[in-house]
Order: structure tokens, then sequence, then C-alpha cells
């Protein structure tokens, strides 16, 4: 198998290089090429569809919704301690009637992901659109790339229009300015969720090319997003009360038991998506290992820089990345080796 | 593609083409040959492996053994040149149905890297020639099923392919409108001087406007020319059925018929009806004894294979033959 896709990519690859070089003349004097034509396609059919203007609504609503708690909390007198980095607390804290912010962009996000790619690739089969479309002069990776990559710009814009209008609004409500600190730290949280929101994309889209039926794969990407925020958490309780040790076990012990935790933990996206959250809009957070009461008695009770917060979710960064690429790997490999034919 | 060589330029190449689906041979081992500019008919019953052929001269699937050139190029190799000249409509094409015809169109000719305008120039003046003009504005998810496949013919052409692999271009489509359809097709490809490639299971359609038809069953191409050389290889295979009709049957006028010499075989229909195999064309004698016997000849004639007979006839001995 592995040899197989070996074999597979470089006849692909060979196969482009030809195609490269003898196309280069008709390339030089076309005006966009065909991969953007499909992806300006694709987001205004998204744009069209009632599918993105009722999760649009949905979105929007909880929003508004998050911020009246976090501004009637903040009024409430329910800061925490400090005043500093106030104006992110429009997006961490609540009045605990609604959830906050993070908690909406945790849930939804994988739900708007879903949504605008579950049935991507099937839907066009179906309609016997796919065949038309694989006929003309385009590469089949582009169609997946583009397909993605329209539906990707479609979250970052709907992503960075609510965490700006949340900002804005909490402008508005609390009279209070972000420091640049502040403003620099909301960006790479919507950047972080744009990914999030990515990955979960990818993962329909792999769906969609898997299974025939759009609603077999939309009900695939949402078990597995169930799976992944309810199931996993209970799955992990269960290991951990299996393996975890005796209450008078040697320290080293117990850190590698937490250590063990903590890693599986973090193969779950929807976890380490909301340590990153975490760690970027709570600037006190220190550390998310574990540590020992000596540690913290060396360390200053003050926030982290944002350099500092920065190197510390890199690796959340990294995961979600990686995540995302092997789900596209993985479609690339399915796609390609797909027979083409009209409504099969 | 200078006009010198343009008479027997042959555009589709297939050698020893070899499509395998585990052990059954989807293809096997076809050798092909398509001129340019030549209307070509390949025909045969579903199943038939007619569109992984097709499949395979565009590169959409790769074959297991065996060569193809379209216009000279590998399609395993090359895919996008070719399907930069080749249009291709599959059976059953699918358009975005929350579209309008010429904004389906204007996609394909812009994935085909033509300019907005020319594209938007190109896609109105097609409508017209295939007769959508008053439709171009309106979705394509209100068009009747006639109307999709001349808008399919519009797709194929906008990128002015000098090759264009019609997939079963009737099917589904009531009597007038494969009429309709079919002369289209003819029209453009002489006024463009376009190369056809249509797939059918309807023999009397493809009898109609093709050049030359190859009969396809089981992954064999079993017969491959124009269609008075498929019914002349067929009476070549040895006899000719004489049918004749009387008033009614005289008696004694089986063993008479059998005594002609060349005769193989009498076989009586319902009334006076009767079919005659023989080894030559012996209509005149057997008018002769028929008369002679004191019948009243009602009808009498040689009969001539049209593609009907010559379909069942291969069809029926294609597993034979394919052995």
């Amino acid at each position: 198998m592995a040899l197989d896709v070996k074999s597979l990519l470089g006849r692909i690859a060979r196969r482009r290089d030809a195609d490269g070089a003898a196309g280069s003349e008709q390339a030089r004097d076309a005006a966009i090429s065909p991969f953007w034509i499909i992806v300006q396609k694709e987001f205004s059919d998204h744009i069209r569809s009632w599918r993105f203007t009722i999760l649009l609504a949905l979105i929007f609503l909880a929003c508004i919704g998050s911020i009246f708690s976090a501004v009637s909390a903040i009024r409430g007198g329910k800061l925490n301690d400090d005043l500093n980095f106030l104006f992110l607390q429009i997006f961490t804290i609540s009045d605990g009637t609604w959830p906050n912010f993070i908690t909406f962009v945790t849930f939804l996000g994988p739900l708007m992901g879903i949504a605008l790619g579950f049935d991507a690739v099937n839907s066009e089969r179906n309609r016997g659109t796919l065949s038309r479309l694989m006929s003309q002069p385009i590469y089949r990776d582009d169609f997946i790339l583009a397909k993605f990559t329209a539906s990707l710009l479609l979250v970052t814009v709907v992503i960075f229009a609510l965490g700006l209008l949340v900002a804005g609004l909490g402008l508005f409500a609390i009279g209070y300015p972000p420091t640049p600190e502040e403003f620099w730290r909301i960006f790479f949280f919507l950047v972080l969720a744009v990914f999030y929101v990515g990955f979960w994309l990818n993962l329909s889209i792999l769906f969609s090319i898997r299974f025939r039926q759009a609603a077999t794969s939309a009900l695939s990407s949402l078990a597995l997003w169930i799976f992944f925020t309810v199931f996993y958490g209970l799955v992990l309780n269960l290991i951990s009360n299996a393996i975890a040790p005796s209450s008078d076990a040697g320290v080293q012990r117990i850190i590698n038991y937490q250590q063990t935790m903590l890693w599986l933990n973090r193969l779950s996206p929807a976890e380490l998506f909301s340590e990153a959250t975490t760690t970027l809009l709570t600037p006190n957070v220190r550390t998310l290992g574990p540590f020992t009461l000596e540690q913290i008695y060396l360390a200053i009770a003050s926030p982290l820089p944002l350099g500092q917060s920065l190197l510390l979710v890199w690796p959340h960064f990294t995961g979600l990345i990686a995540a995302t690429v092997i789900c596209f790997g993985i479609s690339y490999v399915m796609f390609m080796r797909q027979e083409i034919r009209s409504r099969s | 593609m200078v006009a010198l060589s343009e008479e027997r330029e042959p555009v589709i190449e297939l050698r020893g083409l070899t499509k395998m689906y585990g052990e059954l041979a989807a293809v096997n081992r076809l050798d092909l040959t398509i001129w340019r500019g030549e209307v070509f008919g390949l025909l045969g019953p579903n199943g038939a492996g007619k569109t992984t052929t097709i499949l395979m001269m565009l590169g959409l699937t790769e074959p297991t053994s065996g060569s193809a050139r379209v216009l000279g190029l590998d399609p395993t190799r090359n895919p996008l040149q070719i399907k930069r000249r080749v249009g291709y409509m599959p059976d059953d094409i699918g358009f975005y149905e929350d579209r309008t015809a010429v904004d389906n169109l204007v996609f394909t000719a812009r994935l085909n890297r033509i300019p907005p305008a020319e594209a938007e120039a190109r896609a109105r003046e097609l409508l017209k020639r295939v007769g959508l003009a008053e439709a171009a504005d309106q979705k394509v998810g209100t068009f009747s099923r006639g109307m999709r496949q001349r808008l399919g013919l519009a797709d194929v052409l906008i990128k002015r392919p000098e090759i264009i692999i019609l997939d079963e271009p009737t099917l589904g489509i009531d009597p007038e409108g494969v009429r309709e359809l079919l002369e289209l097709i003819t029209r453009l490809s002489r006024e463009d001087r376009i190369t056809v490639l249509l797939s059918s299971h309807h023999l009397h359609q493809v009898q109609q406007v093709c050049d030359r038809v190859g009969l396809f069953v089981k992954g064999r191409l079993i017969a491959c020319g124009d269609i008075e050389s498929l019914s002349r290889q067929l009476d070549e295979d040895g006899t000719v059925t004489v049918e004749l009709e009387l008033e009614s049957w005289p008696d004694g006028l089986d063993e008479k018929l059998r005594g002609i010499g060349g005769v193989l075989s009498v076989k009586r229909g319902e009334g006076g009806k009767a079919s005659v195999v023989c080894s030559a064309d012996l209509t005149a004698d057997i008018a002769q004894a028929a008369v002679g016997s004191g019948g009243r000849l009602v009808a009498i004639s040689r009969r001539k294979y049209g593609l009907d007979d010559i379909y069942h006839r291969y069809f029926e001995g294609g597993e034979a033959r394919g052995a």
C-alpha cells in the first residue's frame, strides 16, 4: 500500500511536469487560473445558500447573546481579580445564564465547518456535474483544494467579522479600549479559530469524498464532532480511573500519570483548541502541563507576555495544522484513485 | 492538421487497450482508429465497456494495459492538453441547477481559460445555435431533459474542441427531440469539421448519423466499419434469407422448395408466410416454384440486413466470437 501510494504520487508529479511544460504557452496568455474560477464559484454558491444564511443567523445570535452575558457579568462585578486585560474578558466571562464567546466558537465553529464541507464532492457527483467538471482541463487536486480554499475563505471572513463585532460592541458597552497586546491576542485567537474550523471543514470534505451519500457524510462528521466534544472526555475518565496511581505513589509516577492523561487529552482537536484559546485570552495562564507546589512557590504571579503565550500554544497551532494537512492528504489520495463516472 | 493530410489523419488511436476491474475485463484488447472529421458511432448494449473506453481516452481512468493516443497525445501523461482540445459530454449530464444556462456555460469556458467577455459572447452564440436563445437566462433547474442535452452540446462546444465525445446523447429524450439533437450534431460536425464520437445502444439513431460504427460487446470490438460493409460482412457469413407470403400455402410447396439446389431450410410462419434460407440469392427460383405450385404470391423479398439484424446477429454471436 505504501509503495502504491508512492508510485501514485510519483506518477502525478510526472504528469504535472509534462502538462506544465507543454501547457505553459497557453497558461501565459490566460487571465485567471481555473483554480480561482472554482474558488469564486464556490464562494458565491456558499453565500447564496440557505444553509449558510441559517448558520450565520445562528452564530450571530449566539454572539450577541454572549456579549450581553459578558457585559452584564462585568456590570455585576464578576470581574477577575485584576483589571489588566479587562477587554479580553468580554470574550471569556459570562454571567452564568448564557455561555461566553469562546464556548460558542468552540461549539458552533465545527458545525460551521461541517456544514460547509459535508457535501462538497458527493453533491457534485450526485448532480452529475463532477464528470463534466473533470473533463475540463483542470487538475483533480485543484478541484478539492479550491473547494477547501473557498470554504476556508468564507470561514475566515465570518470568524473575523464576528470577533471584531464582539470587540466593537464590547467597546461600546464597557467604554474601555483594548491595548495593542489585547488586540493581538484577539487577532491570534481568531486565527486559531479559523484553523480549528478549517480542520473540521477538511474532515467533512474527506467524508464527502469517501461517502457517496451526503447524509452519510454529514452524519459521520457530526458523529466524530460529538465524540470529541462529549464522549471523548468520558472515555478519558474511564482510562484515568483505570491507570491512576495510588495516592501514596511517588511524585515521578504521579507526574507521569498526569502527563499521559494530558497527552491523551490533546489527541482531541477540541481540547487543543480550548487549551490554546484559554492561554491566548487569559494571560494569567502560565503553563499547561502539571506543575509542583515548589514551582508555584518560585513563580511570580504576573501575566505572561504575548510572545510567551504564543510560544506556549505554538504546539497547538502546529497540531491543528498537522491534523488538517493529514486529512487533506488522505482526501487527495482517495480522490485521485476514484474513477469519475456520471452519477455513480 | 494541414489540408493535404486531413483526409486520413488519425485523431484517436487505440492499441490493445485493456481495462480490468478485478477479474472482469471491462475493455478487452481494443484496437480502434478514428479519423479526423468523421462521425463515429460506438454501438453496444449497456455494460459493454463503451463509457470505460471513453474515460480512458480522456485520462479519467487509467488503462490496465495497452495504449491510447488522442490527437497524438497520451491521455495518462497529458490529460490536461487532451481535455483542452476534446469536449466530453457524459451520459446523464448535470448542471448547476440554481444557475442560468449562460452562467453554466461561462463557468466551463472560464475553466478553459477563456476571458470573461469572450466567454459570455461565445455562450450566447452557442445557445442560439442549439436553439436555447430564449432560455439563456433561465435557471437550468427549469429545463426539460431535451433542453439539458442541447445545453450539454453547447457546453461541449464552448471550448472549440477538435473532437467531441458524446456518451449516450439521446438517452431519455422523446423521438422528435432525438431527431433534432442528431441533426444538430451532424450539422455542427460538418460546419466546424469536428470529429464526433458518439456512443449509444440505439441502433437506429446511430444508423442515421454515423459514417462508421463499431460494435462493442463485453469489452470487445467485434465489428467495425460503415453500415454497408457490415451488412456485406453478414451476407458473406454464407446465407441469404428470402421471405415470401402467399394467400394460402399449397400442399407440397415445402418439398418443392427444399428440392431447389442451394436451399438450406424452409421455415413456415403463420398463414401463407415463410422464410427460406439459401446459400445463394435464389429469390427468382423460389418465386417460380411458388407460382408453379399454384399458390398466389402476395409478396416476396430478399431480406436486407439493417443495423437491427447486424446488432442482433453480432450480439447473439458475441459470446461465441469472443471466446
